[in-house]
């Protein structure tokens, strides 16, 4: 299965901004398949840690409620150029994923 | 003698089966992931999710946080809603909307690295308010914004 995702990392002057999209169904297990009447089974992420050099920043706690191909937005502190971000996430049926960019 | 030792083999056999059994459960997904709080996504109730997260204390609203969302939204699935505040010491960042079948949507642990906004896209079933929920110094704080949802997005 093809598990992608974006990260851009920049140095806005200030400090560091990070966008991230998973691409990811983040099905909430409530919806139906419209052909059998049979409920589609969740699937979704439910962790996302965000590293700057190996240091953790940011926790994401997802439930079904967050939108399919989930993205996120935030600044930190602390960062200069060319320093490593990493995006890992894990998802509800032991799928995961991750990314890392370098701040730009 | 040699009985004892016998009832020793099998004690130490069946606490071996136990302990193994324990290994295989932890390797399924929902435990791996200790730290995600099952039951505050699965809660039903906007006060039972809330308890299950950040305790029994009532949040107190706060003119230091802003919910920024669309007034209105034309596709329930897709809302952007940005949670920023000026809080010290802010520990955490969970929004809620209390119309969705679970009414947490996420929860987010910053470090003291991380300005205090935070943007991300949640499903809304129906029109309804969105709530953040700040931890900050210890203490919780509250701020919502209602958002008009022409077409909800949680399916069903």
């Amino acid at each position: 299965m093809a598990r992608k995702m974006k990260i851009r990392a920049w140095d806005n002057g200030k400090n560091t901004s990070i966008k991230a999209i998973i691409f990811h169904p983040m099905e909430t297990g409530l919806r139906k398949d419209k052909k059998t009447g049979k409920k589609i089974p969740g699937h979704y992420i439910t962790e996302v840690n965000c590293e700057h050099n190996g240091k953790n920043i940011l926790t994401c706690l997802w439930g079904p409620g967050v939108s399919k191909n989930p993205f996120l937005a935030f600044s930190f502190n602390g960062a200069k150029k060319g320093d490593s971000v990493k995006i890992s996430w894990v998802d509800n049926q032991g799928g995961k994923g991750g990314s890392t960019a370098k701040i730009g | 003698m040699d009985t004892t030792r016998r009832i020793i083999l099998k004690a130490t056999m069946a606490a071996g089966t136990l302990a193994v059994a324990a290994g295989a459960n932890l390797l399924t997904p929902s435990t791996v992931l200790a730290a995600w709080p099952a039951k505050a996504f699965k809660a039903k109730k906007m006060d039972e999710a809330m308890n299950a997260i950040s305790g029994k204390a009532k949040p107190a609203p706060s003119g230091d946080i802003t919910v920024k969302a669309p007034d209105i939204a034309e596709n329930g699935a897709v809302v952007s809603v940005e949670v920023k505040t000026t809080l010290p010491k802010v520990e955490s960042i969970s929004i809620y909307v209390p119309a969705n079948a679970f009414p947490l949507s996420a929860s987010y642990i910053l470090s003291n690295q991380m300005e205090t906004a935070i943007t991300g896209r949640i499903k809304m079933a129906k029109t309804a308010d969105v709530v953040a929920v700040v931890k900050s110094n210890g203490k919780l704080y509250t701020a919502k914004k209602g958002v008009k949802v022409t077409l909800g997005g949680c399916g069903g």
